[in-house]
């Protein structure tokens, strides 16, 4: 039986992406922990995140979690959501400026003042701009449910596997070797959400 | 533009089951909590609220356990709102598999506890619930009213609403319920729903009103709604969510099809 570990630091739905994990995997062992040494050990590796990005940070440094997330995106699937992907990055413009992982270089910046609404709420397109496993079975430009004011910018465009536009077109979906990231959130946007989960579950990095 | 307007169908529960009244008289029965909300989700409803309309503290477990067992079946955004005060209330609701609560007069009582509740659990799963009525005599006012529209505070609508939703830690969104149309089905309240969708930066749901699927369409298109509320049409086979975005499809608004 493989093991699924999501991270739970005290930031955001850990419990929705339990229950979305469980219903898409019901054989999978699926747990919700702060333990590094748990998490060294699982299978498959969720990192959610929702808040502010300083919270989220402060959290992960009170939990001693931020060695062994490092280590986790070099070594087996890990798949970041929302606050999970945006702390991958540098810096975020958020709370005055916070720091983030640095496991993938570049930036996170605030939706520019305009006419659309901030947060970003609701069901958006999501152009692929690259073939990937977790893509597995879902049409290209397909909704999913995001909420979010701020949207990572990476200087690496190799890593970039999808793009949203509101007002902007941002990087809403990274990949790189076993690490996949996404700002939407897979586990609230109904089948095809639930199918890069399955694909997530089902994701061989080997290949 | 490629974000979608959401339709979200609205569950009033009280003692375990969805119920729907005019105004809180004459209250039937609409179903099971759960099964409503897969049906809802089976149609194509792009968010769930709840409002737990129960007034004993015992009888909200209630409501809790039935947010689980949704959360288990049921993979879109989940509101819950009605007697959320504390921070102990939101924990209990995000735990039961929740993604956003909706504050209403908690917020009237303390201005400072939407502040705080964003602090802790981020403004995304904070929502401000407002419900208005008309000012007699004064047109273009509305006047915040608690306790299921009986009691006036003399708060403006459209200030509150700026108000509870401005900076980094305000609410993420406002649940906009109009006093005046709700449960008379005439369509909803335009120029109440246009004022405040003007003066905030976040999205807005209209609600009280929905009679029809033109009413939906209006919502949106003149009164510049991001989301639409309704309960009645959907709960008793007037119309499916499935053919609500249709209609709004067919009249140039985007949704998710």
């Amino acid at each position: 039986m493989q093991s699924i570990a999501i991270v739970n630091y005290g930031m955001g739905n850990v419990h929705s992406v339990q229950k979305a994990f469980e219903y898409v995997a019901p054989n999978a062992h699926i747990f919700l922990t702060d333990d590094s040494r748990l998490i060294n050990d699982a299978d498959r590796v969720v990192f959610p995140g929702q808040g502010a990005m300083g919270a989220c940070m402060q959290a992960l440094k009170q939990h001693s979690l931020t060695e062994v997330i490092k280590t986790c995106v070099n070594e087996k699937p890990f798949l970041g959501i929302c606050l999970g992907l945006q702390l991958l990055f540098d810096y975020s413009e958020e709370n005055g400026g916070t720091s983030g992982l640095s496991i993938i270089p570049g930036k996170v910046t605030r939706f520019a003042k305009n006419a659309l609404k901030i947060p970003h709420m609701g069901w958006n397109r999501v152009k692929h701009t690259i073939n990937h496993p977790l893509w597995h079975n879902i049409d290209d430009n397909a909704r999913f449910y995001s909420v979010h004011s701020y949207y990572v910018e990476s200087l690496d465009k190799v890593v970039v596997a999808g793009v949203t536009n509101y007002g902007v077109d941002f990087t809403c979906a990274i990949a790189k070797d076993n690490l996949f990231a996404v700002q939407f959130h897979p586990e609230k946007s109904q089948h095809d959400g639930l199918q890069l989960l399955n694909n997530f579950v089902n994701w061989n990095t080997n290949d | 533009m490629s974000l979608a307007k959401r339709i979200i169908p609205c569950l009033d529960v009280r003692d375990g089951r969805v119920v729907k009244g005019v105004q809180f008289v004459d209250i039937k029965d609409a179903g099971d909590p759960v099964e409503v909300a897969k049906r809802y989700d089976l149609e194509g409803a792009d968010e769930l609220t709840f409002l737990d309309i129960t007034a004993s503290h015992e009888d909200r477990n209630t409501m809790v356990h039935i947010v689980e067992e949704i959360a288990k079946q049921v993979f879109i955004p989940l509101t819950v709102g009605g007697g959320i005060r504390r921070a102990k209330d939101v924990r209990t609701m995000l735990n039961a598999g929740a993604d956003k609560v909706a504050i209403n007069s908690a917020a009237i009582h303390n201005p400072n506890l939407i502040k705080a509740l964003s602090e802790k659990f981020g403004s995304q799963c904070i929502v401000i619930a407002i419900d208005a009525k008309k000012t007699p005599a004064k047109p273009n006012r509305w006047e915040i009213f608690t306790h299921g529209g009986r009691k006036p505070t003399g708060i403006d609508a459209v200030k509150w609403a700026v108000k509870m939703t401005q900076g980094e830690l305000g609410a993420g969104e406002v649940l906009l319920t109009s006093m005046d149309c709700d449960g008379v089905r005439d369509g909803f309240d335009l120029a109440l729903t246009h004022a405040v969708s003007n003066a905030v930066n976040v999205p807005v749901i209209a609600s009280g009103g929905a009679g029809n699927l033109a009413h939906l369409s209006a919502a949106i298109l003149s009164g510049g709604a991001d989301a639409v509320l309704a309960a009645s049409i959907f709960h008793f086979g007037q119309y499916s969510v499935a053919e609500a975005k249709a209609a709004m499809h067919k009249s140039g608004i985007e949704v998710r099809l």
